[in-house]
């Protein structure tokens, strides 16, 4: 498995702008970045056969959970307490070294001003798209005797020879609510008082939606 | 109000210029930051204000004057900090908030209607 740098899960809040010294506007989506505490430490050589961290992040009302998810919790003073939303995996190449069960990690630990960044989330649904939403395909002219044909992909094949469409033809078909990553959107600014992270231009999703934010594995 | 509208809200008190009202119909003296080369200087644009698009820190006004017989019209994002200062300079009784209208109209006919005063004793007077 490829290295995974560090990362983080958070919720996007929505876009809005910012403006640079010079009046240049800088778009932006802000995420809320909750500090993640860490529930287990995954190893290769360990019971779990892989390297990982197990992070619980969100918050949740105890009796809205399961017990079976309570129990994860368990070791964890601050998570008994108050028990997490969600939990999830971040998955490393190496052992994880430094890392123990209970420990926060928060978003000006990972982060800075400056550095890239990918983000990965669920894309917002289509629904059942037509071919020139989903492939961006031409479609055909409102005009010159076009009869009931304005959106339609055209040709999907030949005839006798090859006698079938082939595999992997693009046409209609349900488009979005798949996960998507976006590579090395710059981080404008962090506000690690409120758990802020202010990340130059669009990142999947609807606002509020559930993101994972690492360090750019492009980075240099 | 939640959290994006309260970060968006800090955007814009955060700038450095004093907040000024305006609103559609006011002449205005837009005092903009011209950066020539290394330089900068300031450029003052006097002009009516015929809209106002109300988007948080996107808060755009668009200015409008004549200049040498042609109209010319200027769009300033509100909270950009290429702008030093805004005066009001006058304040005209405009019925509604997009004033596009002053585009066809030309000379006299392109005059806005004073204020109505207000103030107790102004029937007397």
């Amino acid at each position: 498995m490829k290295r995974t740098p560090l990362g983080l899960f958070g919720r996007k809040l929505g876009m809005t702008q910012l403006f640079e010294a010079d009046g240049t506007v800088v778009p932006v989506t802000v995420l809320e970045v909750a500090p993640n505490s860490i529930l287990r430490v995954k190893t290769a050589e360990g019971k779990d056969g892989y390297n990982a961290l197990q992070v619980a992040y969100g918050t949740q009302k105890a009796h809205r959970l399961t017990r079976a998810r309570l129990g994860q919790f368990k070791g964890v003073p601050a998570l008994e307490e108050s028990p997490a939303r969600h939990i999830g995996e971040i998955r490393f190449a190496d052992a994880p070294a430094g890392y123990e069960a209970g420990q926060t990690i928060a978003v000006g630990d990972v982060f800075e001003a400056g550095k890239r960044v990918d983000v990965t989330g669920t894309s917002k649904g289509k629904g059942f798209a037509g071919v020139m939403k989903r492939h961006h395909f031409a479609g055909f002219e409102r005009s010159h005797g076009v009869h009931e044909y304005f959106r339609h992909g055209g040709s999907i094949g030949t005839r006798l020879t090859p006698g079938h469409t082939f595999k992997g033809k693009r046409m209609g078909g349900h488009m979005g609510d798949e996960r998507v990553t976006i590579q090395n959107l710059v981080i404008a600014k962090i506000d690690a008082d409120r758990n802020l992270l202010f990340v130059r231009g669009a990142v999947p999703g609807r606002n509020d939606a559930m993101i994972f934010v690492r360090r750019a594995i492009k980075d240099v | 109000m939640n959290l994006i509208q309260t970060i968006e809200r800090e955007i814009v008190t955060n700038r450095e210029r004093a907040d000024v009202d305006v609103r559609p119909g006011d002449t205005v003296r837009v005092h903009a930051k011209i950066i020539e080369g290394d330089k900068a200087r300031i450029q003052v644009y006097e002009g009516t204000v015929i809209r106002i698009h109300r988007n948080g820190p996107g808060t755009t006004f668009t200015v409008r004057k004549m200049s040498s017989g042609v109209g010319v019209e200027r769009i300033f994002p509100a909270s950009s900090p290429n702008i030093a200062k805004i005066e009001v300079v006058s304040r005209y009784k405009v019925r509604r908030a997009r004033l596009y209208f002053l585009r066809r109209l030309t000379g006299k006919a392109a005059r806005l209607k004073p204020l109505r005063d207000t103030t107790r004793d102004a029937a007397a007077r």
